[in-house]
């Protein structure tokens, strides 16, 4: 007798079974265009190269915590992978500052993990819910742009299980065409099956945060402009339903990590603490309707009102100063069931009128939005589809309901691209194929290396049906 | 793919010389809908309405299909799925045949059945299927008010677009769950090739106003609508009402 565990007599040998598939109803954060899956859940990378092997006609698409706002994590017919059970932290170097990932690790989980040591993700987006996999498929950016670039930017090496099963290690160095095509690729050259991060160094888990009220649009971009070299992060939230002389008005907020000895004295016995709960959760009972002209006027009002007159250095945690959303679970609920959309767009910093036109005209039109940022980015990340370039970047939150908004948003995507700029991938929602060619000069690029690593099309979703890519 | 505001890009029409069909996929094109198949039997009418949607911007293809030919179904509908995904498919194709010569002719009521009802049942089956294999898309069924109750002067088509109208609500339910979704459209009288000549209704509507219902409707994924939209509340009354006054309604109106 061998030493072939299955003949060993007497011992039951587990071998982990493929789950089943569960056909599934899914949306994305935004809740709009939901379509009809098998959806399966992996907890290994054989697992998976055996679920995409299986495909069938329609295709497979990756899917985490399901909070991009469209339709990429969708895959209508065909088959999606929740990669949300390949949550392991594989491994850590503490004196590089590096750490090995599956794809379905959360930020939140990382942040978890490595802030002890301290250590902080290298960028993180207005939420804690999205997973190392997502992050490096849509390439997200934060508030520390223009300081650190896009998360793919501190991706030191991913493994990519391509469709013919096989697994290929990619890094920026060795293999640049398939990584910066993975990176940004919104999951559409293979599925990441680990990731090496590099992580950032953080003395203490709070930010010395400035916030300081701003008149209009004028006064918001004169100030980022004159203190972003100061600050890693930065952001400006705006009123966007305030006309005339007040026509953008908001607040700016930038901040830096604080320093051990920036931290008040009770703190300073566990600088590093980090709690990450939800305080409460959105019950599912709002009508589509509530965020409306009237109700965001007033919520953008008592806002505008809160924030300080002066720049006043405070002491904000994680949580309240990167993530306020997440303190609330589900809160994308308080759309009602038609649901909302993001739309983010980039202009060079050059065609800073064609932002105010945009501004403008939202505010005339008086589309509510719950939501609406401004930030500086830093220089393009290398990734073919990625968002980010040098500008001025806008995010509005629309209900999907608002009255006239086809036509606004379509101008919109006018006015972008003709001032050269594009809309990010990860909220698209609604974008014509053409308008994407023009506003992706790359993606001529990112087919060809994405037709060689896919020859035969496995890798499909919702967005790439609807966007031709 | 629909989008998230409820335009969709590509557009199945079944009985594509019809004035309603015609109506709605001019309504769609001038939104997003760029790709177009118009299916129906070999005419002028809809070779016309295929120039006129490629003239705005549309990629028209023109596919001969006829309701009749229920054995053939499958073999000419399925096949357009292969070449892309569907997001709507328009049943639009009826007759409305001549109610006093129908009745003095079997053959010809029979005609007005098969076409409107077994067609439709064949057709939208495939149809169906489809939908559900690519997990997502809508099927409109254009019903009629008059699938309501059924009057003397036009219970021949009337009863046909009754059981459409059942077969269609059914479907809908059956295909719960699957990401398609069906949507019975009931127009009051509409003002069209299939109605010329023929004295005008109270309420009456137009194509262009049945299109703009459906381009609604297929936002709101609505399971049915009525256009004018008022006739819905004519016939929460009229439905319940006992024969006898029914009829003393319909002889008034006439």
């Amino acid at each position: 007798m061998g030493t072939d565990p299955a003949v060993v007599p007497g011992k039951q040998w587990e071998v982990a079974a493929v789950p089943q598939p569960r056909r599934e109803k899914l949306t994305g954060w935004g809740r709009t265009a939901p379509s009809v899956a098998q959806v399966v859940r992996p907890r290994t990378r054989e697992q998976i190269a055996e679920a995409v092997a299986g495909a069938g006609p329609r295709g497979v698409v990756a899917r985490g915590l399901g909070r991009s706002y469209g339709d990429p994590a969708q895959n209508a017919g065909g088959l999606v992978l929740d990669l949300t059970g390949m949550n392991r932290i594989l491994g850590v170097d503490l004196d590089q500052g590096t750490v090995e990932v599956e794809p379905g690790v959360s930020l939140q989980q990382l942040m978890q993990a490595m802030l002890p040591f301290g250590y902080f993700v290298p960028v993180t987006p207005g939420t804690r819910y999205v997973t190392v996999g997502g992050a490096i498929g849509c390439d997200i950016h934060g508030k520390s742009h223009h300081a650190d670039g896009s998360f793919a930017q501190h991706v030191l090496e991913l493994d990519l299980l391509l469709a013919d099963g096989s697994v290929r290690t990619l890094t920026p160095e060795t293999e640049p065409e398939l990584f910066w095509a993975t990176a940004g690729g919104m999951g559409l050259t293979g599925v990441i099956v680990r990731a090496k991060l590099r992580m950032m160094r953080v003395e203490t888990s709070r930010i010395q945060v400035e916030t300081q009220r701003v008149a209009n649009l004028d006064d918001a971009m004169e100030r980022m402009t004159l203190t972003d070299a100061d600050y890693r992060f930065s952001v400006a939230s705006l009123d966007n339903l305030a006309t005339g002389p007040s026509l953008g008005r908001g607040w700016v907020e930038s901040g830096n990590f604080a320093t051990l000895d920036q931290l008040p004295e009770k703190l300073r016995g566990n600088p590093l603490a980090f709690s990450p709960k939800p305080l409460a959760a959105m019950p599912d009972v709002f009508p589509s309707g509530l965020l409306n002209r009237r109700t965001i006027r007033l919520m953008n009002e008592a806002n505008f009102r809160r924030a300080p007159k002066d720049a006043r250095p405070h002491l904000a945690t994680i949580g309240g100063f990167f993530h306020p959303l997440d303190a609330i679970h589900d809160w994308n609920r308080v759309y009602g069931a038609a649901g909302f959309l993001q739309y983010q767009f980039v202009v060079p910093f050059a065609a800073a009128s064609t932002l105010r036109r945009i501004v403008e005209r939202v505010a005339v039109q008086g589309a509510p939005s719950f939501v609406t940022v401004l930030k500086r980015f830093g220089p393009a990340s290398p990734g073919y589809l990625s968002f980010p370039a040098d500008g001025w970047t806008l995010t509005y939150d629309f209900p999907t309901g608002t009255p006239g908004l086809a036509g606004l948003l379509r101008w919109m995507d006018a006015q972008v691209l003709e001032a050269g700029g594009r809309l990010y991938l990860a909220k698209d929602s609604r974008l014509d194929a053409g308008d994407l060619a023009a506003m992706y000069p790359r993606l001529e690029a990112f087919r060809k290396v994405r037709a060689e690593a896919d020859p035969h099309g496995v890798f499909v979703s919702d967005q790439s049906r609807r966007l031709g890519l | 793919m629909k989008d998230s505001l409820g335009s969709v890009q590509s557009l199945l029409v079944l009985g594509g010389g019809s004035d309603i069909a015609l109506a709605t996929a001019r309504r769609l094109a001038q939104d997003k809908t760029k790709r177009i198949i118009l299916a129906g039997r070999p005419s002028e009418r809809m070779e016309a309405g295929a120039d006129l949607l490629r003239g705005l911007g549309a990629e028209v293809r023109v596919v001969e299909f006829d309701a009749l030919e229920f054995a053939g179904h499958d073999d000419t509908l399925a096949p357009l799925f292969a070449e892309g995904d569907i997001d709507v498919v328009l049943l639009a194709f009826g007759v409305l045949g001549d109610q006093a010569a129908d009745e003095r002719d079997p053959m010809a009521a029979a005609k007005v059945a098969q076409t409107n009802y077994v067609g439709a049942v064949t057709s939208s089956l495939v149809v169906a299927e489809a939908l559900k294999k690519q997990g997502h898309g809508a099927l409109v069924v254009l019903s009629s008010v008059a699938a309501e109750r059924g009057r003397k002067d036009n219970f021949i088509y009337g009863s046909s677009k009754a059981g459409l109208d059942t077969f269609a609500q059914g479907l809908g339910d059956a295909l719960q769950g699957t990401g398609v979704h069906v949507m019975v459209v009931r127009p009051g009288f509409v003002e069209s090739k299939m109605t010329a000549g023929r004295p005008k209704s109270p309420m009456s509507t137009t194509p262009e106003a049945v299109a703009e219902g459906i381009v609604d409707g297929l936002r709101r994924d609505a399971d049915l609508i009525w256009v004018p939209a008022q006739l819905r509340y004519v016939f929460s009354g009229l439905r319940h009402l006992p024969r006898p006054a029914f009829r003393k309604v319909v002889e008034k109106q006439a």
